[in-house]
């Protein structure tokens, strides 16, 4: 148990504020802040459409640092480590990173996060949401250590087609060999940093790990050497377009963790995420692999899909149907929008047993807003696969230089 | 209506509305039974027996219409523990700042407390529909009671296995067992008890006790904002709006009008006798009192049936709160807390483990006062400035345990100013100018809340919340539907299903039994 | 590392041969199964044993009056030919008062309270009847398909409506009640409440007034009407007579029984238990693997996390069971002379536990880590019936003591003498010279206990018997019915329902439902 704090807490700031902060707050020109796990982050430094094309055209520099940073360390790291996730561990190198789930006995999604391999023992767990509880009840008859580290770790995420240049301009040399998923590590400025090719935009990009006072410092050579690359900061509404083109889900957006539900019936599990990829049935044991195997014999009761929906109108909470006229429900949307870059109207959404196969035509009930009269729009809409967007350039090693 | 508690007046709005001639008759010289504002210190009003209104079901504040008739709600800013040892844990609004506030005293505890909240909301989610119907009796084969045993058995079984066990767990557990699968730190346990043992003759200890602690989430369950905190203009606001609201609908009361005697003629109730002798006839009548007042003191024992006496004897109603109402002359200063920290505009304690707690509650077994008594305090003026003079405060302190009976013997003078004496002080240890601005402090214990309100032993629930006086047990098992064995009583007081608290649900679901029985369509 | 010596091969595995391990090997040799019981210790019986504490005095170790053991059992496994005697049967409970007066309870008891008595007895014993095939059987599971569950969810329902309509709301009502205010309700003597409470919090964490304590009275009720026994007995030469007796009918049944085998952990293969590994590093295979062991052991030491889920983990690490009750042995120079005693009354069962409060205030102690500076206490002389336990003329003094909890403020190794002389010196204000007669002492605490009989916690019943961990969620939900999350692996010890006890019932019932799976699965 820890030792109280002689420190109150600074009850007029509840936020806290990551070590980038003043280069956001002078950056930002709306003034648009949203709170992040704790965090004051940026929503929109300037305007979310040209923040969105800068992903996909240039370079962009996105605050990272309030992912909860997890450091897993001891002799039964892997086991432990096995054990909590779905994934085997075992197959994850030195200096890889895996994105993974993890489920409570029901085999019901508690958690998404990436898994960095940093020693032979020693591993980083990135999540969304704070876990100590769920990571240290399960720490319980292994010899590990887990500690939560988000304060000791500033991080930012380097992503669009011109990051590769961008850091090479910084000077990292080699960084074009880096494999997706692999962590290079660098020094700089006479700290170590280390990069990985990881991200949530489904583009070329990587994600920058260093000490918090080294982050300012960072932050100025990245916009420097950026500069001849079209390097813009972004807030959490363009990421959120991006990853929804690259069909990434987002916990309490696309689920609710299992630790969180009130009611029944919401929890959801991996294979109804369509993550089933993510589950090792092989591997041995893991919280959640019973409960999984019986619903994979079952089969899924829904699943969620990708759609693509007639129209243009973004189908934002959006109920589904079978038939223009039925009467009962059989989903909903969780994420949606008009892409830009594929010029199409997608949305991942939750579709009930069996409308949830690839190539079903359902119905979207969408609402529009037409200054101020609403109305009601049935979109006719066709469950295709995930993702939407995948260009070439997000696996080619060497990486494109522009 | 015998009596114009809170309970009393709901049932009678319901009864008025429901196209029944209405009276309402109250011993006292003002409305209100246990939730009333009163002057008893010059231009102070104070909520002199309940201090918050966390249950009040928002149904009836809706179709009562209260709002209309000047209630107004407002939430607490905070809350807080002070330690012994000069530390405090603050409760904080902002989840953020709440969750480091924990983690000071345990990172872990910190988001254990987000996996707290959700299984005691599962719990409110479980129980709430319940709250406002007539508990089914399980020996009947009554349709009626079939269908609310069906009822109850499919929402237990739409659970789902898993949290059907929990809920057997959660509703059998006691409050430190129940924490202990969550926290580690001896603060956060402490703090998160204190509902749990407010009101009960119980240490945090006792098997049943977990269950008392959805007290705190069940006015946050539909997010409806404003259903818990503060009674503006104190707690009798709530029974004046409900006063007015039963005029509104054509209902009279009759203030200063004590009820001597239930009438009973030919097995059946034909209205009541006041203590001045005046008889008034009625159809139908409804006692607001507890079990035990309304059947040992205001009726005649011939009138009921010997085995249903000898129940009514052995309904448990131990009181073991005491009250304080002090008159501050100012602000008083917490030194434990941080200087501007909005937790003083909340509920205040300064247990700081489960053992001080369980040992407050072993005094009273023993029949004395706790030595370390757990405390309740609050200063509502900082919320609400017009209780009192400007600048001045009044501050509520709900004090567990004190007994209805002493060890040594009754209650005197000396003994209540010693019982007060012990809370004085054990708030003066965190608050050095304290006692320099006392200007008047009310001193109550369950022997005076007895004879003040009425309360048999001055137990606040008019009756414990233990598992063999809860739903289909509660009063007396076989007339858990608020009727008694003479027709034409009715019980609708905190006696009844669901229990006490300023709640409102026993006299809601008193009328509909009422109406059900006088053939009119129920409103609620 | 060598390699492992090749696995003996065997139907079914028991790890612990306590009675109810016994009774569960018994049965499934009976099924024709090919059975091997390991036991750590060098004797069987677990905590049913009789132990030489002092040079020629012999006392059963753990529990010493038998009442809950279903006389079909003792029967069906012909015990007494298997040399199960009884040195004293329909044993009377005598109260002892401080001045020295006694109470008979039952017996002899005159005014209100022994109409009273009579009264409440007669219906206590009725909901007991009630109950006891709830008791006997397999727990129901709750929300589940099947009809097993469903069935005995109903005869549930049905055997408590059949009571009639005012039983049936009086014991929904003291149900969950606490045994102070029952008894207040029914009875104006102090000693007799204090006797009749003492029952209710015997080997449990409850005091008299803790709400669920009418429970632990109605499930010893239900046990000794599900049992059908011969009242409170004394079984020839000890507990461990009994265990002896039921590892001669295991034998006879054709079980292998292996002392000085202690389990290091249990194997498993393709997530299903495949065998045990002793901590020799012989191994034993085997589909069918069954614990006698309490949860925790079986589940966090033999098993191990890491074949288990998180949250079932979380639920076994919130068992409550840390013992309360501590034992102790005198031996005697001299039969001790209870004051007031009737001659046929001594060889019976001795309280002391003068009134409800005085059980109340001893309990205070125990929530806090502290020992009961007046500690309530369930005396048995059986030399009075079974000489051969002591040298002739000699006694032995076997006593339960309560509060003594497993985690005491400062550990017992210092303070187990203190709390030993103060226990003489309790015995010494009712029974005066027995501090001078004693010639050797024994007490063992749930420290002790833990480390003599492998239980986690030294606790009787291996988890608090309370009602959050009764019936369909013992020992935890995910491991009830005897089953567990691992396919192969089953519990038969007291953590199971009904609870602990030497009654056997966990252990008859864990065969049954080891054999109808066999059946399920074909």
């Amino acid at each position: 148990m820890d030792k109280p704090s002689a420190m109150p807490v600074d009850f007029r700031h509840p936020l806290q504020r990551t070590p980038f902060h003043e280069r956001a707050r002078a950056l930002s020109q709306v003034d648009s802040f949203v709170p992040w796990s704790g965090y004051s982050t940026v929503d929109v430094f300037t305007t979310v459409e040209q923040e969105y094309f800068a992903v996909r055209n240039a370079a962009t520099l996105y605050d990272l640092t309030p992912m909860v940073k997890y450091r897993i360390v001891g002799r039964e790291a892997v086991p432990y480590l096995n054990r909590l996730i779905t994934r085997d561990v075992t197959k994850l190198k030195v200096n890889r990173v895996a994105y993974c789930v993890w489920c409570n006995d029901a085999g019901h999604l508690v958690d998404d996060g990436t898994l960095f391999r940093s020693g032979e023992s020693e591993y980083l767990l990135c999540t969304a949401e704070r876990q100590i509880d769920w990571l240290l009840s399960s720490a319980d008859g292994f010899e590990v250590e887990v500690a939560e580290i988000t304060e000791q770790v500033a991080a930012l995420a380097l992503q669009g087609p011109t990051s590769c240049s961008v850091l090479k301009a910084l000077g990292l040399a080699g960084i074009e060999n880096l494999k997706p998923f692999e962590i290079g590590r660098f020094t700089f400025a006479g700290a170590p940093l280390s990069v990985s090719r990881t991200g949530f935009t489904g583009d070329l990009g990587y994600e920058l790990w260093i000490t918090p006072d080294s982050a300012l410092t960072l932050w100025d050579a990245l916009m420097t050497a950026g500069r001849s690359w079209g390097i813009r900061p972004i807030g959490s509404q363009a990421l959120n377009m991006v990853r929804i083109e690259a069909g990434f889900i987002l916990p309490n957006v696309d689920f609710v963790s299992a630790e969180h539900t009130i009611r029944t019936g919401r929890d959801r599990s991996p294979l109804e995420m369509g993550l089933g990829w993510l589950v090792d049935f092989d591997k041995g044991h893991f919280t959640g692999r019973r409960a999984l195997l019986e619903e994979q014999r079952r089969g899924v009761a829904r699943m969620l899909v990708g759609l693509d929906i007639a129209g243009n109108k973004p189908a934002r909470d959006s109920l589904l149907y079978a038939a223009p006229t039925a009467k009962r429900e059989i989903g909903s949307v969780t994420s949606a929008m008009w892409s830009p870059t594929c010029k199409r109207n997608i949305a991942l959404a939750m579709v009930e047993a069996p409308h949830f196969k690839t190539g079903t035509r359902l119905w979207v009930d969408i609402y529009l807003n037409r200054e101020l009269v609403w109305e009601r729009r049935m979109c006719q809409a066709l469950v295709v696969d995930r993702p939407f967007f995948a260009p070439e350039r997000r696996r080619a090693t060497p990486a494109a230089d522009y | 209506m015998v009596g114009a508690g809170h309970n009393g007046l709901v049932a009678a709005c319901y009864l008025a509305r429901g196209g029944l001639k209405v009276l309402v008759l109250e011993r006292q010289p003002f409305i209100g039974g246990a939730a009333v504002s009163r002057q008893l210190y010059k231009d102070f009003t104070y909520s002199n027996c309940s201090y918050v209104c966390s249950l009040l079901r928002p149904e009836i504040m809706r179709t009562l219409e209260l709002p209309k008739h000047g209630l107004q709600i407002i939430p607490y800013e905070g809350g807080c523990t002070m330690m012994q040892n000069g530390d405090h844990l603050a409760i904080y609004d902002h989840h953020d700042s709440l969750r480091r506030e924990i983690a000071r005293h345990s990172k872990r505890d910190a988001e254990a407390y987000d996996r707290f909240s959700r299984d005691v909301m599962r719990q409110c989610k479980f129980i709430k529909p319940l709250l406002m119907r007539e508990p089914p009796d399980p020996t009947s084969f009554k349709p009626r009671d079939i269908r609310e045993l069906l009822y109850l058995g499919q929402r237990f079984h739409g659970l789902g296995e898993q949290r059907m066990y929990d809920t057997l767990r959660f509703w059998t557990m006691s409050a430190a067992d129940f924490l202990d699968e969550y926290f580690e730190s001896e603060i956060v346990k402490a703090h998160m008890a204190g509902s749990s043992i407010i009101g009960t003759a119980l240490g945090p200890r006792s098997p049943g006790t977990a269950y008392v602690l959805l007290h705190h989430y069940m006015g946050d369950i539909d997010d409806t904002v404003g259903a818990w905190g503060f009674a503006r203009g104190g707690m009798g606001s709530i029974t004046q709006a409900l006063g007015k609201s039963l005029q509104a609908s054509g209902g009279a009361i009759r203030v200063d009008a004590p009820v001597a005697r239930i009438r009973v003629r030919g097995g059946v109730a034909t209205g009541v006798v006041l203590e001045d002798g005046e008889e008034i006839a009625a159809r139908l009548v409804v006692s607001n009192l507890d079990v035990r007042r309304t059947f040992l003191n205001t009726m005649d024992p011939n009138d009921l049936p010997g085995e249903f006496l000898r129940q009514v004897k052995n309904f448990k109603i131990r009181g073991s709160s005491g009250k304080l109402n002090i008159a501050l002359d100012g602000l008083p200063v917490f030194p434990a807390i941080p200087t501007g920290a909005p937790c003083t505009r909340g509920d205040m304690h300064v247990t700081d483990s489960i053992e001080m707690m369980e040992r407050a509650y072993d005094d009273w077994k023993d029949g004395r006062w706790s030595r370390a008594p757990y405390i309740d305090m609050l200063i509502p003026t900082q919320i609400d400035p017009t209780m009192t003079p400007n600048g001045k405060h009044y501050m509520s302190v709900f004090v567990q345990y004190c007994p209805y009976e002493l060890a040594d013997g009754g209650w005197t003078d000396e003994k209540r100013k010693a019982f007060g004496a012990t809370v004085i002080d054990t708030i003066a240890r965190h608050s050095p100018n304290f006692k320099d601005l006392i200007l008047h402090a009310e001193i109550r214990t369950p022997w005076d809340i007895e004879n003040e309100v009425g309360l048999t032993e001055g137990n606040i629930f008019q009756g414990e919340l233990t598992m063999d006086q809860l739903l289909f047990n509660r009063p007396i098992p076989g007339y858990a539907q608020y009727r008694s064995p003479v027709p034409g009583l009715y019980m609708c007081g905190s006696s009844t299903h669901p229990g006490g608290g300023v709640m409102g649900a026993p006299g809601a679901n008193a009328a509909r039994a009422v109406l059900r029985d006088a053939g009119r369509a129920a409103l609620v | 590392m060598n390699a492992p010596p090749a696995a003996a091969r065997y139907d079914c595995i028991v790890i612990g041969a306590g009675h109810n391990g016994l009774v569960c090997a018994t049965r499934l040799a009976q099924a024709g199964r090919k059975v091997l019981v390991l036991e750590a210790a060098a004797q069987v019986g677990g905590a049913a044993v009789t132990r030489e504490f002092h040079p020629g005095f012999r006392v059963s170790a753990g529990a010493h009056l038998l009442h809950l053991m279903s006389a079909e059992l003792i029967r069906e496994f012909k015990l007494s030919a298997h040399g199960l005697r009884y040195s004293g049967t329909q044993l009377p409970t005598t109260a002892l008062l401080p001045g020295g007066g006694t109470l008979a309870i039952g017996a002899g008891m005159q005014g209100a309270d022994a109409v009273a008595y009579a009264a409440y007895e007669t219906r206590m014993r009725r909901f007991g009847a009630a109950l006891g095939p709830v008791l006997a059987g397999v727990a129901p599971r709750l929300g589940t398909d099947r009809w097993a569950d469903k069935l005995a969810l109903l005869s549930l329902g049905w055997r408590i409506r059949r009571l009639g309509r005012k039983d049936m709301r009086e014991l929904l009502r003291i149900g969950g009640m606490n045994v102070y205010d029952l008894l207040q309700e029914h009875f104006s003597s102090a000693v007799l409440q204090g006797a009749l409470g003492l029952d209710a919090v015997l080997g449990s964490n409850f005091g008299p007034r803790s709400p669920g304590s009418v429970l632990t009275l109605l499930y010893r009720l239900a046990g000794e009407s599900a049992a059908r026994a011969n009242g409170l007995a004394q079984p020839q030469g000890g507990m461990g007579a009994l265990c002896d007796a039921l590892a001669a009918a295991a034998r006879a049944a054709g079980v292998t029984i292996r002392t000085d085998a202690p389990v290091a952990r249990i194997l498993v293969a393709n997530d299903c238990a495949s065998g045990v590994a002793l901590q020799s590093g012989e191994q034993f295979a085997a589909g069918i693997v069954i614990s006698n062991a309490d949860p925790k052991t079986t589940f966090l030491q033999l098993l191990g996390a890491r074949y288990l889920d998180n949250g079932f983990v979380r639920r076994v690490n919130h068992l409550r069971g840390k013992g309360l009750t501590a034992k102790l042995h005198l031996a005697l120079a001299e039969a001790p002379r209870f004051a007031g005693v009737a001659a046929e009354r001594i060889g019976g069962r001795l309280l002391i536990a003068p009134s409800l409060e005085h059980i109340e205030h001893a309990y205070n102690h125990a929530k806090y880590g502290e020992y009961s500076i007046e500690p309530v206490i369930e005396i048995t002389v059986p030399t009075h019936n079974d000489q051969g336990l002591a040298p002739a003329g000699q006694h032995v003094l076997s006593a339960i003591v309560q509060y003594a909890p497993y985690a005491l403020k400062g550990g017992w190794a210092g303070q187990r003498q203190a709390f030993s002389d103060l226990c003489v010196a309790t015995l010494e204000r009712y029974a005066p010279g027995i501090a001078k007669s004693i010639l050797g002492c024994e007490l063992l605490t749930p420290v002790d206990i833990e480390a003599k009989f492998r239980i986690s916690g030294g606790h009787w019943h291996h988890a608090d018997l309370a009602l959050d961990q009764f019936l369909m969620v013992r020992p935890v939900p995910g491991a009830t019915q005897h089953r567990t999350p691992l396919a192969g692996l089953y519990l038969c010890g007291a953590g199971c329902h009904p609870g602990g006890g030497v009654m056997g019932t966990a252990g008859g019932n864990a065969a049954s439902q080891v054999l109808k799976q066999a059946r399920a699965y074909g």
